[in-house]
């Protein structure tokens, strides 16, 4: 059964950025009708599910957004769009306001200042922000919210996008949705390399295993330009559990130390990608494990992490317990983790001007999915989406309602009726191994040469892609795996050729070309890309200033 | 990856609608919930805290040191209370007040 729905606006995915926006668009114009479609359930959907433990982009005291906007550059090697750093910096405090209006507990001192954790950080309760603006959603009498329901592909005219379809997790249901303008807000992507745990922790993973890289993909197929995916993100993580560090590193200020005992940070660099480079280069070295050295804090330092750990990754805390190797008598293992597609953190995303338009007519894109703007986090997602609320709801009217689109159902309908050879998971397997050995993945360091990217490339297309076609749907679920797999196959191909573009080894804990091992200032530039039946064509951009 | 203790589920279907995996499903006609498959749980723990009758648990895999600790959680309007059961039955509570922020 196919059921269409018409309304102003479209947000794809209801995450952080997702939310916020509906929130600020209905603020600016309670008339304005707004579809939120999510597949899973907006109250726990996305990269925080689990809660979240600090508000890590936030100017503090004696700072101005300008210092944000050049650690980010720094941080990033210089890879990351000033005027869109820019954009986002000057909202952090205005949006953390805004989420502790909604009812997010953020701890103020005597004077009513918030406790700052860092300077770019402040302390919060952060389980329950996604109910928090779930809640703060759904008392919007202007918004429908469609759970459970998993877009696929644009509505295309020409070069503009006019809704979305896909189809519903649990029924044979497809949805067409036709509107005026459109938010891709759907996050990263994990999955696309094959992740710290074989089997059965397979999904032990920092970044949600639900994330599928569905936005990129669908900007892909529809020709939007993309930045910047060649700047993977490796994650520093607690081993095992693979919880954040950053807890430890800046709660108890606790060091990197190797195997033998020796503080090594230094020789390094302290940017988030020299943070890895440095355990991944220990370990070579034959100096790992590497560790947070949290040995001799006190029994209350241990609860407080407990606690936090409990807001965010509760692993890290049942496995402290359960072990009895407590932070206080065991330094925490660390390691790095798969590379993600993540815009959160790196530049990788569409790209986008300072309105957050996308390269296609009516359509925006904030948080994850969003590129050129690194160091976002929750705050920084939040002050994408109202920037995206504001240029929306200034434009609407001008905006001619489009005709209702139909869609050919027959896309889906097929996989029902396939008889494959090979499972959804044997696919998953043969595309995240190949990333993994040829397209620089964690067993390899993160390392790669162009040779092995262009194997990478051919196995995708003949082991995987032409395969997944095939592949034989038994129920909803089975088709929303298989969707999941072939989003992730669309960014993979296009993020071999970000990696040979780039000729140079700008970020090595997170990518090493050893054909080109070394910084080249020549690629202080954007690396982008559009795709047309499926040839991607690179395209350099100037940094801008 | 989650357990759940099919005595003690009373097919709510609470967990089903919020996992941000679509992992869960009811069967047994409508009155158990089952994980399709719990090597693709996240641990997040949602279900963990929505489930009113304490019938789903986290619990680290082998691989990743578990030896067959429970992880429960109390959820309430001001406080989340973790219940750890260990192997030998010892409990240990870890009480949140959702009022305070972190201090880390």
């Amino acid at each position: 059964m196919k059921k269409f729905f018409t309304s102003d606006v479209l947000i794809i995915g209801g995450g952080t950025a997702g939310l916020f926006a509906a929130i600020r668009l209905s603020e600016l114009n309670p008339q304005i009708k707004i579809l939120i479609v999510d597949k899973a359930d907006i109250r726990r959907s996305g990269c925080l599910a689990a809660g979240v433990n600090a508000l890590n982009a936030y100017i503090g005291k004696n700072h101005t957004p300008e210092d944000y906007v050049n650690y980010a550059i720094t941080d990033a090697h210089g890879i990351a769009s000033r005027k869109l750093l820019h954009t986002m910096a000057q909202r952090l405090n205005h949006v953390t306001k805004v989420v502790e209006r909604l009812g997010l507990v953020i701890e103020t001192d005597s004077e009513g200042n918030y406790v700052e954790r860092g300077w770019r950080n402040v302390k919060i309760n952060g389980e329950n922000i996604k109910p928090i603006l779930a809640d703060a959603v759904k008392r919007l009498p202007n918004v429908k919210i469609f759970n459970h329901v998993n877009i696929t592909d644009f509505f295309r005219d020409g070069d503009k996008i006019i809704g979305a379809y896909g189809f519903s997790t649990r029924e044979k249901i497809f949805y067409g949705f036709t509107v005026k303008a459109t938010l891709i807000a759907t996050g990263g992507a994990s999955g696309i390399y094959l992740p710290n745990h074989a089997g059965g922790s397979r999904h032990q993973i920092w970044y949600p295993p639900f994330n599928t890289g569905a936005g990129y993909a669908m900007g892909i197929r529809a020709g939007a330009e993309m930045t910047t995916l060649e700047m993977r993100f490796v994650a520093l993580r607690c081993k095992d559990t693979i919880a954040p560090t950053g807890t430890l590193a800046q709660g108890v200020g606790a060091a990197q130390i190797n195997s033998r005992g020796e503080l090594y940070q230094k020789n390094y660099g302290n940017t988030t990608s020299e943070r890895v480079f440095a355990v991944t280069s220990e370990n070579l070295a034959g100096r790992a494990p590497c560790y947070l050295k949290t040995v001799g804090i006190s029994a209350e330092q241990e609860k407080f992490l407990y606690d936090a750990y409990l807001n965010m990754s509760p692993a890290q805390t049942l496995r402290w317990i359960e072990t009895n190797q407590t932070p206080r008598n065991f330094n925490v293992e660390i390691c790095g983790t798969e590379p993600y597609i993540i815009g959160g953190h790196t530049a990788a995303g569409y790209w986008v001007d300072e309105n957050r338009r996308t390269t296609l007519q009516n359509l925006y894109a904030a948080g994850d999915v969003a590129g050129g703007c690194p160091q976002k986090y929750v705050t920084g997602a939040f002050a994408e989406a109202e920037i995206v609320a504001e240029k929306i709801s200034e434009t609407l009217n001008e905006i001619k309602m489009p005709a209702q689109i139909d869609f050919d159902a027959s896309e889906f309908e097929k996989f029902f009726e396939n008889d494959s050879a090979f499972t959804i998971e044997e696919l998953e397997v043969a595309m995240q191994t190949t990333m993994d050995e040829y397209a620089g993945g964690l067993t390899q360091n993160y390392r790669f040469n162009e040779r092995q990217l262009n194997l990478a490339a051919k196995n995708i297309e003949r082991r995987v892609e032409n395969l997944s076609e095939n592949l034989h749907a038994a129920d909803m679920y089975d088709l929303l795996k298989i969707y999941e797999l072939r989003e992730r196959l669309t960014v993979a191909k296009v993020l071999i050729e970000h990696l040979k573009a780039r000729r140079e080894t700008r970020w090595a804990g997170f990518a090493q070309n050893l054909d080109y091992p070394n910084r080249d200032e020549a690629f202080n530039l954007f690396i982008n890309s559009i795709t047309t039946d499926g040839k991607t064509k690179i395209i350099f951009r100037e940094l801008g200033r | 990856m989650i357990s759940i203790d099919r005595k003690k589920c009373v097919g709510c279907g609470k967990c089903i609608d919020i996992c941000p995996g679509n992992l869960l499903e009811l069967k047994n006609e409508n009155v158990c919930a089952f994980c399709r498959d719990v090597r693709d749980c996240w641990g997040c723990c949602a279900c963990v805290k929505i489930c009113p009758v304490n019938a789903i648990c986290y619990q680290l895999s082998a691989d990743l040191g578990g030896a067959g600790a429970k992880l429960f959680a109390h959820d309430s309007k001001t406080k989340l209370i973790w219940e750890i059961i260990k192997l030998d039955g010892e409990k240990i509570f870890l009480e949140v007040d959702k009022r305070q922020a972190n201090k880390f």
